[in-house]
């Protein structure tokens, strides 16, 4: 599903780039690095802040952090806890609910509320990691790529294209099946199919700064290549990765959540809210909140980080601002 | 155009290579040896599991196994599934027709909706209209699609009781398959009814794969055309007092549309993702729940087939949009 991504993330990647420089412009001359940096800050808070959408999103996705910290005094049960006498009871506000359940028990008599309330911290942690290898994975390869060109450069999109050419949910799947369901192997396919975003987006900055006057300068300064690419460049290339961080960290749930429901992800009874969704499938027509509130829970998450990332995009792309 | 197309070509072969790796390694990284894999849990003697080694090309070297691979592709062997004794090309001819009328109708259904939308959000740019359709828009990206396939069983099938739960049409309607889209078939077969089935049984599953290109046309045109909106020729246009409706189908749209219509192209890859959780939940007889069967039933030549023919048919769609892109806009030509 990481497909999605493409269009969004293809509007020119190089429009990013002047950022960096734009934002040290703006700081008065003479500054201390400090000062500098709290300038950057409240220059993209004041752009992020304009957005109300994007401050929604990262209400929305700061309670979701804290529900996940604080899952063991929020939940009012354990996630697995059973209780046998209450198969299926509704949420509270319909006929036959009781608070004891607010948003209503699984075929298993399980409460769905503090299910979703522990699933918050396997979404945010899928994202995490996904997105921290992804990002690792695809910076060392851009990088690399970019910085060295030529044969190393062919070689390594040639690599990129061929895991581009197969859809990402097809790829993960097949790798989850060679390498054996579970969540731990469902996040490492992922963060496999999501990491040529990132090279890519990282070898096209790499490229266009590595033209620049103070990366020559450094050069001829005597910079080693580490020096160069990680300490010059890398820094400067930070501002497209961001946003595609952030929408690879929705990508990473939804599809998470996606080989969960078809039973190739987290395993029972783990509740993680895509894995809740597929053992709650068969009961669609009986109950429909064992169904309704995990893909809920689901969708305002992403909902929420992708509205943080039409932000993050807004404020960190110069060509918008000036418009 | 003609060194446009050659070098175009030309980089879909390391591509293809690369497909083919990718599956060919996919059945050797397997834990177990393929031979004991075909024998199941029974297991076999010493002399047929030599048998079947030579006869299956295992005793050879790797590369050797390899490029024996790739001629078999190259001669339409994609192997034969062990559930069904059927090659996979076969299966895959079979199946593909249904996965091809629900992408097809979900691209219409994603472009009926989407361009006009989009359209009108650019040109009532900040208006409830523009906030509204961009704010359903993003919610439609961000959805888990086979949670929204669940819930309109709910609604239209369970309380509505209006559309069938999953196959493509009634078990009371039966005809030869000619060209392998129920809806045509249904009409050509002439029974009273069929053409309503089939119909029927296609809307959920529709509107469920359409979701997400509908929400990324509509926010590619609306951005498109909001570009397009503010260049000179447009000013030109309308400073020369052309009629708004002249001006933006006309002169903003024709430009606009060009990045869409590629957009739309991508979204191939993005439709077989979705037609893999569509079609499990709808129960629809395509490609996509075809590879979910096959890997929950560990039938590694059917998912090797599968993988290589699917990649290489985004490959050729991919190639066929970019030859056309090309076409349209000579600046890409020329480069």
């Amino acid at each position: 599903m990481s497909d999605r991504l493409e269009a969004d993330s293809s509007t020119n990647p190089e429009a990013h780039l002047e950022e960096p420089t734009h934002l040290v412009a703006a700081a008065p001359p003479g500054a201390s690095a400090m000062r500098m940096r709290a300038a950057v800050l409240a220059e993209f808070w004041h752009y992020f802040s304009q957005n109300r959408g994007a401050v929604a999103g990262l209400v929305v996705f700061l309670l979701l952090v804290l529900t996940a910290l604080m899952a063991p005094v929020l939940a009012p049960h354990s996630p697995t806890q059973q209780f046998r006498d209450a198969l299926l009871a509704p949420p509270v506000w319909v006929e036959g609910g009781s608070w004891k359940f607010i948003l209503g028990s699984d075929p298993l008599g399980r409460d769905i509320l503090s299910r979703l309330i522990y699933g918050a911290r396997f979404s945010l942690f899928i994202g995490v990691v996904v997105v921290a290898i992804a990002v690792t994975g695809g910076i060392l390869i851009g990088l690399a790529a970019g910085y060295f060109g030529g044969a190393v450069d062919v070689f390594a999109m040639r690599v990129m294209d061929i895991i581009l050419a197969f859809p990402s949910l097809l790829l993960a799947l097949v790798l989850v099946a060679v390498l054996g369901p579970g969540l731990g192997n469902a996040m490492i396919a992922i963060a496999l199919v999501l990491q040529p975003h990132f090279a890519r987006l990282t070898r096209a900055a790499v490229m266009s700064e590595l033209r620049r006057e103070y990366v020559v300068s450094a050069r001829v300064v005597g910079a080693s290549h580490l020096r160069l690419m990680f300490v010059t460049i890398l820094p400067n290339c930070l501002a497209p990765l961001i946003v595609q961080g952030t929408l690879s960290f929705s990508t990473a749930i939804l599809d998470a959540a996606a080989l969960g429901f078809l039973g190739m992800g987290a395993q029972p009874p783990t509740p993680e809210w895509g894995t809740m969704l597929a053992e709650a499938r068969e009961f669609i027509l009986r109950a429909w909140w064992v169904v309704t509130f995990p893909g809920l829970a689901i969708l305002v998450t992403v909902l929420a980080i992708n509205l943080m990332g039409d932000g993050l995009r807004d404020a960190l792309d110069p060509k918008l601002k000036r418009s | 155009m003609l060194r446009f197309l050659i070098r175009r070509l030309g980089l879909i072969i390391p591509t293809f290579i690369g497909i083919t790796l990718v599956a060919f390694a996919f059945v050797r990284v397997l834990p177990g040896d393929p031979v004991l894999l075909l024998a199941g849990e029974r297991g076999m003697d010493p002399e047929r599991y030599q048998k079947l080694l030579v006869q299956f090309g295992y005793d050879r070297p790797i590369y050797e196994q390899y490029l024996s691979y790739v001629w078999g592709l190259l001669h339409g062997d994609f192997g034969v599934s062990i559930s069904t004794k059927r090659p996979v090309l076969d299966e895959f001819l079979t199946l593909f027709p249904a996965t091809a009328e629900l992408g097809l109708f979900a691209i219409l259904f994603a472009v009926a909706i989407g361009i006009p939308a989009g359209i009108l959000a650019a040109v009532r740019r900040g208006s409830l209209f523009d906030q509204a359709a961009m704010g359903v828009a993003l919610t439609g990206y961000s959805m888990p699609i086979f949670w929204w396939g669940l819930l309109l069983i709910i609604l239209f099938s369970g309380i509505l009781g209006w559309t069938p739960v999953s196959g493509r049409i009634s078990f009371l309607y039966f005809f030869p398959s000619v060209t392998g889209f129920m809806t045509i078939d249904a009409l050509l077969s002439g029974q009273s009814g069929a053409f309503g089935s089939a119909v029927s049984h296609l809307v959920l599953p529709t509107i469920v794969l359409g979701t997400i290109p509908l929400a990324v046309i509509a926010r590619q045109t609306r951005s498109a055309m909001l570009e397009v909106l503010a260049e000179d020729y447009v000013r030109t246009a309308r400073a020369k007092g052309l009629a708004p409706s002249r001006v933006i189908g006309l002169h903003a749209l024709r430009n606009a549309l060009i990045p869409v219509i590629t957009t739309i192209g991508l979204q191939v890859g993005v439709l077989i993702a979705g037609a893999i959780l569509t079609e499990t939940i709808f129960s629809w007889p395509g490609i996509g729940k075809w590879m979910v069967d096959s890997i929950s039933r560990r039938d590694y030549p059917v998912v090797q087939g599968g993988l290589v023919l699917i990649a290489g048919l985004v490959m050729v769609v991919n190639l066929v949009v970019d030859i056309l892109y090309g076409l349209i806009n000579p600046r890409i030509r020329h480069r």
